[in-house]
């Protein structure tokens, strides 16, 4: 697997990009990665990535959109506004998190 | 070190579509298409969807709450977890849709899957698009007042081909 340097942080990713190793994140990481597919991070944002990142740590994978809305508490039209076109997917990605398995 | 790698999440100006016939009324049958129609709003493809026939159950107000699950002529029909195939002739016995209805309705919500119209509500948020079938309306002698709010109007055959241009399509 690649390692490659995000924030001034080497950092391991699989091939496609998204961090396998869920202790190298932090939130700078988290702004830079957001940045790298045109994110700007605010609160309504970071409500988001931490839920993920919470949810995953008691859970064991990544919340689909449908548990951010129904878990979470953000509707899901609210995850298109904030992270458009593929929320769930950019989504995990800024937490640090593999992309969601569930189908719904 | 590896240069950096960010994921490709696709044009923002993707032109993909994806038009949907749902033309089925059962309970097992409406879930294939709002899981599609869900997985390709979730990756940023403009989605389109028709009822037809049976599938009007789906968005008609008075019956969306009440689809029901079958067996009697499905002979993929096995216990839960098992392979045991549960014989054709117990299917009719009263009782069984109910129960299979139940059963269905519980492995779905066991997997965080909502009920039909809450799904629809879902993928409308998505920025779905529903579209109801002329015929089957003038059929059911039924109008816009009697189905859901966010059916977009009631529309020809003809006008869904139309404003599909493109598309790729899936009929169910």
């Amino acid at each position: 697997m690649p390692v490659i340097e995000i924030a001034g942080k080497p950092v391991n990713v699989n091939e496609e990009g998204f961090l396998t190793s869920y202790d190298e994140w932090n939130e700078e990481i988290a702004r830079e990665l957001a940045k790298q597919i045109e994110i700007e991070m605010t609160d309504e944002h970071w409500k988001i990535i931490k839920f993920l990142r919470d949810d995953f740590k008691t859970q064991g994978e990544t919340a689909t959109s449908r548990r951010v809305q129904t878990v979470g508490g953000v509707p899901v039209k609210e995850q298109f506004v904030l992270f458009p076109k593929k929320p769930a997917k950019k989504m995990a990605y800024i937490a640090g998190l593999p992309k969601p398995k569930g189908c719904v | 070190m590896t240069p950096s790698i960010v994921p490709n999440f696709g044009s923002e100006n993707s032109d993909r579509k994806l038009a949907i016939i749902c033309s089925k009324g059962n309970l097992d049958m409406a879930y294939p298409g709002l899981i599609l129609a869900n997985a390709a709003l979730g990756e940023g493809v403009e989605t389109m969807i028709f009822f037809t026939f049976w599938g009007f159950d789906m968005i008609t107000k008075s019956r969306m709450n009440d689809l029901q699950f079958s067996p009697a002529g499905n002979t993929a029909m096995h216990l839960p977890g098992h392979d045991m195939h549960i014989p054709q002739s117990v299917m009719p016995v009263p009782g069984m849709t109910a129960m299979a209805t139940h059963m269905l309705k519980k492995q779905i919500a066991a997997l965080d899957v909502p009920e039909v119209p809450d799904f629809l509500d879902q993928i409308v948020a998505a920025g779905g698009h529903l579209w109801a079938c002329r015929m089957s309306a003038d059929m059911n002698n039924l109008t816009m007042k009697e189905l859901r709010d966010d059916v977009e109007g009631i529309i020809s055959a003809s006008d869904f081909i139309e404003m599909t241009d493109g598309a790729q399509l899936l009929f169910i």
